[in-house]
């Protein structure tokens, strides 16, 4: 008898149980109820944001498959197409941050090839508490570890990604993992069982107990009883994923199967349920041939194992036995346990017993969307008077604590970790702006970036999420590239909160203005509700993960400045803002005011403006001023350049130097250009109304920064440099004697 | 003249491998698997990077017992050429072709970036193309490439010129720090006795192209070229 | 029968990962610790041998495969029979 006990611990509500009783025709037993509670949960169902997700615009010319499918598929022309999605992997990496990670990268990894897509690239955007804090620097140890351990296993480069710190990240790490596959058009796969009579085959990894319940795990919040949940955590196997990977690309290459399908969140549930809901067709399986790793698993075990390294497989019945030599030759089993049948029923057998008979669509296509109650944000925060901060004394200092914030910092020691050159087609490497991969065989160029400030989104959700769109095309737009696609992962706490409903609300309506603005599809994405640890939500956190394409790689412009005696030009204009910056949260200690504002007409045409000078050939360096402003831009192009070229630059009144330094304004960027150049450089700009002024030059060997000919910062550009490079390795040092262990 | 590409379950370097050998070499390179137990008429057999068979018990300790490793033996013996790149030459320690053995980094994590190497002998049949004290800039990518050998073995590799490269600072001077990852006398790359087996931890596949950051790599490659010629 | 086998780097090779270790134990405060060595252990089910048997098989796939002489060394017990 299913008691309100049994319900809760399933997350269902009795109003979702009485629509599973109608929709099933009886009681369901414990087995058909664990399938409906992991398909109903938040992970998989998407019940409070699908209402908001609409919202966004996902069509496009370019767009092949928008949303609802494994990952999003944008069309770049010679006849190949780009795969590619994000996904969260906050709560197991809580828990376990090595294999949390680790399997974040593995599940986004099957989310590609899946689709018949080689994948070529990896991206990870992290948040972690503070790093003076011991915990948080285990557990950001650890999920570098794990991303590195399977990434770099499994030999697809980590090419980029963000790293951002804040106390409210401490109880509640984010680990967004982005991935994007490389495929031919004409050899696309879908999550399809297509006719009845055709043969369900598993393959992969056997079967075990890990991560029974984890689409629900993933689908509450936090509490002290969190250590106990360990056992839920699923460990990663990359070498069973790379088998996979061949073996799977290749029985696609030939064409041998008709539909495909990851067992990621609710594992075989998800599977056997989504694949014949899209054919509309059912399947009957038999539980007993499901290879198990361990002995007497129970069908509800069986059904909700999250088990890694996993597919489903459709294909004609004379086809098994080539599949199967496919497999075989890559040391994998594929084993047939049931096939598609024409009733819209997915029927389990065990031990010759009936445990499941549902219908399909029922399970995939009748969970309730739910309008949750929300509560408009405050109103944005007035801006900030800046008379409030006292001006710092010593403006050296303050640049170098600011280059030394984990924030800022430089992050080789993150991504040192990461194999990002495997597959030989990285071409600018990780550290400074977007990733950019060359395509073999092409002149065409892939840019890729990950983007989003937690802070302004708390702040100001609907300026945040305008703001993640605008900074990542801005970052495009640096290297030279238009955007094609977005993929979002959103970050939020839980939806049963009004004011956390509220927030997602606001962002996704940012989030979709500016995409418009860009005329930019968004083909898939992941949403992650209950980001909450005992009661504590963190700041409401939309990434937004950006591809954009390159027409001719050899014009691809880096941020480092490239030689003495160039040009610094400011497109865009700084303004009194400096609500949110992280110059109010080290230097003053707030984490305040309204964020930067942003007129998405001003940025567009900034951006247009770097593209077509970068087109012309007149930009040799650009790169956009983020957290730290125009000085830490400037800085960061400086460490960039080869043998650290320092800069003079020279900023003119009518705001406070800290404005002038540190705001965070958006719509600019710095580039540098010959001197011959920059009269074409202003005039560009002048023709869409952009604000534009050389402000310095690039030369000597200090970062000087000097208000109306009066010196602010003079700091020698290699002492800066070592701030910012060793600032996060400090945190990790072991101790001398195995450093220098010889 | 044609290259034989190895490739295990893990390997993950394959492709890029045999990518730098046909696009940018323009030499005929086969793919070897390694059930099988045929060289495919290749001159020059390339043990490429990756984590074969997981890396999971030892760097390269499964592989060496693939039933082409045989083939592969005999072949060295006979004096054909065999290059070992990062897990390759982790496979030719394990496998005995070449002596010593890896550690775990001295930074105890993995360690991805360029690193520049010297190198010490240009007489060998994969440096020819080079010269003596020439410094090159090519990729690591490794958790164990941290080189041991006892004391007998490292004064014989010393004394015999089997040494091909050693980590060096970017002016070509041993240092430390530029040993990233702690190997006995800096050794990046060794050859065996004969001189027709190399292994190197630096991966000359991905420096290859200018559009990678560097075409020093090369040298290894086309060195090879002109062992086979002459 | 069921055997464990230890496999460990050699007193006279480095063990960064052991060092590591210590001086973790050291900063926590655990000053007794005086040496950590990092090392292997793998535990293996065997069908139908003697103990005899046993003691000529395992040395030999300890030696062979499960570690490297070069580096390491191993040690082996019955856990059960």
């Amino acid at each position: 008898m299913i008691d309100p006990n049994i319900l809760s611990r399933h997350n269902l509500t009795p109003e979702e149980y009485d629509l599973i009783v109608r929709l099933v025709g009886r009681e369901p037993n414990l087995t058909e109820l664990g399938i409906f509670s992991a398909m109903w949960s938040e992970h998989c169902s998407y019940k409070s944001s699908k209402i908001h997700l609409k919202k966004l615009p996902t069509g496009g010319k370019n767009v092949v498959q928008g949303p609802g499918e494994n990952a999003g598929i944008i069309d770049i022309g010679d006849g190949r197409v780009v795969v590619f999605k994000i996904e969260s992997h906050n709560h197991p990496s809580f828990i376990e941050p090595f294999q949390g990670a680790a399997t974040g990268v593995g599940g986004i990894l099957r989310d590609i090839f899946t689709m018949g897509a080689r994948p070529i690239a990896l991206m990870d955007s992290l948040r972690f508490g503070p790093l003076e804090n011991p915990r948080n620097r285990s557990i950001m140890d650890g999920v570098v570890a794990g991303i590195s351990a399977y990434g770099n296993a499994i030999g697809v480069p980590t090419v980029g990604g963000e790293v951002y710190f804040g106390e409210v990240y401490s109880l509640n790490p984010l680990v967004n993992v982005f991935c994007l596959g490389l495929a031919d058009k004409d050899k696309i796969f879908y999550a399809r069982t297509e006719d009845a009579g055709n043969a369900v085959l598993y393959v992969g990894a056997k079967t075990g107990r890990d991560g029974i319940h984890g689409a629900s795990m993933a689908s509450q919040e936090f509490g002290e009883d969190t250590e106990t949940k360990r056992p839920n955590v699923q460990v990663g196997d990359p070498f069973k994923e790379k088998l996979l990977l061949e073996a799977c690309l290749e029985v696609m290459d030939r064409h041998l199967i008709v539909g495909i399908q990851d067992m990621g969140a609710a594992g075989l549930t998800c599977s056997t349920t989504e694949m014949p809901a899209k054919s509309g067709r059912g399947v009957e399986i038999d539980l007993g041939l499901v290879p198990q790793r361990e002995a007497g698993m129970t069908p509800d075990e069986i059904m909700l194992s999250e088990s890694q390294e996993r597919m489903l497989i459709a294909c004609k019945p004379e086809r098994v036995e080539e599949v199967q030599a496919a497999f075989a030759k890559w040391d994998l089993d594929a084993v047939a346990i049931g096939r598609v049948t024409g009733d819209g029923r997915l029927r389990c057998r065990f031990h010759g017993e009936i445990v499941v008979d549902v219908p399909v669509s029922a399970v995939v296509d009748l969970c309730p969307m739910y309008k949750r109650p929300y509560e408009a944000p405050e109103a944005a925060p007035r801006p900030t008077e800046t008379g409030r901060y006292p001006l710092p004394a010593d403006w050296n200092g303050t640049l170098k604590r600011l280059l030394a914030s984990s924030t800022i910092a430089e992050k080789e020691w993150i991504y040192r970790q990461y194999d990002h050159m495997v597959q030989t087609n990285t071409a600018h490497l990780p550290g400074a702006g977007a990733a950019v991969l060359r395509i073999k065989g092409s002149s065409k160029g892939l840019v890729m970036t990950l983007d989003g400030n937690g802070l302004y989104a708390h702040l100001d959700p609907r300026t945040g999420g305008m703001i993640a769109v605008a900074e990542a095309c801005r970052n495009l737009a640096c290297v030279g590239a238009r955007p094609v696609g977005v993929t979002n992962c959103l970050n939020f706490g839980n939806p049963e909160k009004p004011e956390v409903m509220g927030q997602f609300k606001e962002v996704v309506e940012g989030i979709s203005e500016a995409c418009r603005t860009f005329e930019i599809p968004v083909t898939g994405g992941n949403v992650s509700f209950y980001n909450d640890t005992e009661g504590v939500s963190i700041y409401p956190t939309p990434v937004l993960g950006i591809v954009g394409l390159l027409d001719d790689m050899a014009k691809a412009v880096t941020p480092g400045f490239k030689a003495e005696g160039e040009a610094i030009i400011l497109l865009g204009e700084t303004r009194d803002e400096l609500g949110g910056t992280e110059y109010l949260k080290v230097i003053h200690g707030r984490e305040e005011g309204a964020p930067p504002g942003l007129d998405l007409e001003r940025e567009r045409a900034v951006q247009e403006t770097c593209l077509e000078a970068v087109g012309l050939g007149l930009v040799r360096s650009a790169h956009d001023p983020s957290e730290g402003g125009l000085a830490v831009c400037a800085a960061e192009c400086a460490f960039h350049g080869p043998g650290g070229i320092g800069f003079a630059i020279d900023l003119q009144g009518g705001h406070r130097p800290d404005v002038l330094l540190f705001a965070e304004s958006q719509s600019r960027i710095l580039v540098t250009s010959k001197q011959e150049d920059i009269a074409k450089v202003l005039d560009l700009a002048k023709e869409r109304g952009v604000p534009a002024a050389v402000i310095g030059r690039t030369g000597g060997a200090s970062l000087k920064f000097s208000l109306e000919g009066r010196t602010l910062i003079d700091l020698p550009a290699a002492e800066a440099k070592t701030i910012w490079m060793n600032a996060i390795p400090e945190y990790f040092k072991i101790s001398g004697e195995t450093e220098n262990g010889r | 003249m044609k290259f034989g590409v190895v490739v295990f379950p893990g390997s993950n370097c394959d492709f890029d491998t045999v990518h730098a050998l046909r696009e940018v070499i323009g030499r005929p390179t086969e793919i070897l698997w390694h059930k099988d137990h045929d060289l495919r008429g290749a001159d020059c057999v390339v043990l490429p990077g990756g984590f074969s068979y997981g890396d999971y018990l030892r760097s390269g300790a499964i592989a060496r017992f693939s039933p082409l490793m045989q083939e592969v033996r005999e072949f060295a013996e006979k004096g054909g050429l065999v290059l070992g790149i990062c897990n390759g030459f982790q496979v030719l320690l394990e496998l005995g072709l070449l002596p010593g053995a890896m550690l775990r980094n001295k930074g105890l994590k993995f360690l991805c970036r360029f690193v520049t190497v010297r190198v010490e002998n240009a007489g060998t049949r994969f440096t020819n193309a080079g010269r003596k004290g020439q410094v090159l800039r090519m990729p690591i990518a490794h958790f164990d490439g941290n080189y041991y050998a006892d004391p007998a073995v490292l004064e014989d590799i010393e004394r015999n010129g089997r040494i091909v490269f050693r980590y060096c600072d970017p002016d070509g001077r041993l240092t430390d720090e530029a040993n990233v990852n702690g190997s006995l006398h800096a050794i990046a790359g060794l050859t065996n006795a004969r001189g027709n087996v190399m292994g190197m931890m630096p991966h000359p596949e991905r420096a290859s192209e200018a559009i990678l950051g560097s075409t020093d790599g090369r040298i290894v490659f086309e060195s090879l070229l002109r062992a086979i010629a002459s | 029968m069921r055997v464990r086998i230890l496999v460990s780097l050699k007193a006279s090779v480095l063990d960064p990962q052991g060092q590591a270790v210590r001086n973790a134990l050291h900063t926590l405060g655990y000053k007794a610790v005086e040496d950590v060595r990092q090392g292997k252990v793998f535990e293996v089910d065997l069908a139908g041998l003697s103990r005899d048997e046993a003691a000529r098989l395992v040395p030999e796939i300890a030696h062979k495969v499960l570690a490297n002489p070069i580096i390491e060394t191993y040690a082996w017990e019955i856990l059960e029979e």
